[in-house]
């Protein structure tokens, strides 16, 4: 059901195969497969210790599976196995991830804390000798006003309140220009208000960017309107359109239902 | 409010650090009137600043950049380094080979080619790692190099490794340790127990004239500054910023794309080396250096100095060493037992009541005290969440 049309040649941003990681015996992921197109937004949901926090660590390069493939696309086409990659050359390539928990930069302020995440100039002595180009200084505007934070861009990251600092990490994801965006559950302490606000923002950032959101908040699944896949003991239960993914007797049987 | 551009190099450094420009105004005043009245009133003079003095206060000077390093590493990026003592003594052993080289034939031994406890331990030949100590130049770049290999082997290891918090600051302090293990021994060539002392010149000057004093002091002012601006230049730069990003949330900066390892590596590197500094300045103030300085309670007072100065300032970790070193000074001269119960009672004071240190206590005055002033005024600053 999604809106973005398929191009046959246009590879997966995202293609996950057989990808398993166990700890201490213990399977987290049990042969997971999943592809997520260009352009894509695809909701995950499933039980607790379905293994979502783990997938997101995987592609993130956090852990590493014991088998797999993780392949991923860049916009100019290159293809990288991620597998191989940390953290920071995981996030260089071209995926940003937002984490369950607010995770912002408390004593920083939300310009800074933007401007950390503007792409490039990673380096130290980049960073040593940096200065803010007239390019990145609109930029920040942009994303301050696509957050709507721009009369809080002085204030300290720490004093905003709960559902600002889901959006203030949010807007640090957009500062990557990431390819590919892994969000954990944003909706967590917001309002409904400020929920349907994150669903609004969400669609439109879908159409530069892929978008893997995992969330429990079954409205908010319902306002992105978009495909969603059911995770369960580590691996893919079902996959389709909320109205399938409701109406399958398993996914009932493992969460909805409970 | 974000405008950071487009100013002189000073003026970014300074511009929103008021406590900084004191204390640099402070520090130049110092440089030009102790020397001043040490060398120009006489002995009995009112204005007469004892050799003795000034010495004392060049080497709290000395443990004042000591600190700004460690602040740069704790307040700033979270590295807690109990270790921090072996930088120091390092660059100081660095300096006093130089030192001993000076001596040359008028050691006690009157040998030429080598120091009096070589002779003593009937060695032949000068060591290898000795060669070079004869230059002031080679010895001057051993006092940054040698604490920064140290800093960047160590750290490499340990970063990479991604260890972090008490893990951190319990190798430091093995390793610190180690060191002093390694300085102790005699075969390690380098005066074993007693160190290196009884030094005569540095650059053919002696030590013992009150004008080399002078200048040594004035050194120390000097490289106190530029040591508070190289880390203010730091922490004021983006990487400044990324740091911070380190200590407050690791992980984000990783996923933000930052190489987390590097950063840390890059500051403790340039810590150990201001700290190496401080040590080769001490040295020829004091006239020894011996094992007794990588002790691992001299790595833990230096982190005493800056939690009672107010970390995350670099000028809080000035105050706090010399405070703290003053009451040293005042204290294990009168009570000489009493001194390592009240170093500790105020370290738990200073962690119950005061997080911020003295610069934290004088701003909640400064507020108090404004706050009495428009009591009338209602409270609409627009920073209450």
């Amino acid at each position: 059901m999604t809106a973005v049309p398929k191009h046959i040649d246009n590879p997966a941003v995202l293609y996950m195969n057989g990808v398993s990681v166990s700890f201490d015996g213990f399977k987290a992921l049990n042969s997971l497969s999943m592809v997520i197109e260009p352009g894509e937004m695809r909701a995950i949901i499933g039980p607790n210790g379905a293994g979502k926090t783990t997938m997101m660590d995987v592609i993130t390069g956090k852990t590493r599976p014991d088998s797999g493939d993780i392949i991923f696309t860049d916009a100019a086409k290159n293809t990288f196995d991620l597998t191989k990659f940390d953290e920071a050359a995981v996030a260089n390539l071209g995926v940003g991830r937002k984490f369950q928990k607010p995770s912002v930069i408390e004593s920083l302020t939300v310009f800074e804390n933007l401007e950390m995440s503007l792409q490039g100039g990673r380096g130290i002595w980049q960073a040593l000798i940096h200065k803010l180009s007239a390019d990145q200084s609109s930029k920040l505007d942009e994303i301050l006003s696509m957050i709507d934070l721009q009369d809080k861009r002085g204030w300290m990251a720490g004093s905003l309140s709960h559902g600002q600092k889901q959006w203030l990490e949010i807007g640090m994801l957009l500062g990557q220009e990431p390819e590919l965006l892994l969000i954990d559950e944003p909706a967590a302490g917001m309002t409904d208000e400020e929920t349907m606000k994150t669903a609004e923002l969400f669609k439109r950032l879908a159409k530069k960017h892929s978008l893997m959101v995992v969330e429990h908040d079954m409205d908010f699944i319902a306002a992105l309107d978009c495909k969603v896949t059911v995770l369960h003991e580590g691996h893919v239960l079902a996959e389709g359109s909320l109205d399938s993914v409701k109406a399958n007797p398993q996914v009932i049987e493992v969460y909805l239902g409970r | 409010m974000t405008i950071q551009d487009n100013r002189g190099p000073l003026t970014r450094l300074l511009m929103s650090d008021s406590g900084g420009r004191k204390l640099i105004l402070l520090m130049l005043v110092l440089a030009v009137i102790i020397p001043f009245c040490n060398l120009v009133f006489a002995e009995g003079s009112f204005f007469h600043i004892s050799t003795y003095t000034m010495t004392l206060l060049g080497k709290y000077l000395c443990y004042a950049l000591l600190a700004i390093a460690v602040d740069l590493i704790w307040g700033y990026c979270g590295i807690l380094s109990l270790g921090h003592g072996a930088f120091f003594a390092l660059g100081g052993y660095a300096m006093g080979m130089y030192l001993m080289r000076q001596i040359g034939d008028r050691g006690v031994y009157g040998n030429a080619e080598l120091p009096d406890f070589m002779v003593f331990l009937n060695w032949q030949e000068l060591p290898w790692y000795w060669y070079g100590f004869d230059s002031f130049a080679f010895a001057m770049l051993m006092v940054l190099l040698a604490p920064g290999i140290l800093a960047f082997v160590f750290g490499f290891l340990a970063f990479r490794s991604r260890v972090t918090g008490v893990y951190l600051s319990i190798i430091t302090q093995a390793m610190t340790y180690a060191l002093l293990l390694a300085f102790f021994r005699n075969d390690m060539g380098f005066g074993g127990n007693n160190g290196l002392t009884d030094f005569k010149d540095i650059l053919g000057f002696s030590l013992q004239s009150d004008s080399t004093r002078a200048v040594l002091f004035i050194a120390s002012v000097l490289a106190l500054i530029g040591g508070y601006l190289i880390s203010r230049f730091i922490v004021t730069s983006k990487l400044g910023r990324v740091l911070v990003a380190i200590r407050d949330a690791e992980s984000r900066a990783r996923f933000l794309g930052y190489r987390v390892e590097y950063y840390k590596l890059f500051v403790f590197v340039v810590s150990s080396m201001l700290a190496g500094v401080a040590g080769a300045l001490y040295v020829p103030q004091v006239g020894i250096i011996n094992p007794g300085e990588f002790a691992p309670i001299n790595s833990i007072e230096i982190i005493i100095w800056v939690a009672v100065g107010g970390r995350n300032t670099l000028y809080g970790a000035v105050i706090g060493a010399v405070l703290v070193n003053y009451a040293k000074t005042v204290f294990t001269g009168a009570f000489a037992e009493l001194w390592l119960f009240l170093l500790g009672g105020l370290f738990v004071l200073t962690t119950l009541w005061l997080p911020k240190g003295m610069v934290g206590l004088w701003d909640l005055i400064r507020e108090k005290y404004r706050h009495r002033q428009n009591t009338a005024a209602p409270l609409a600053q627009g920073d209450q969440t």
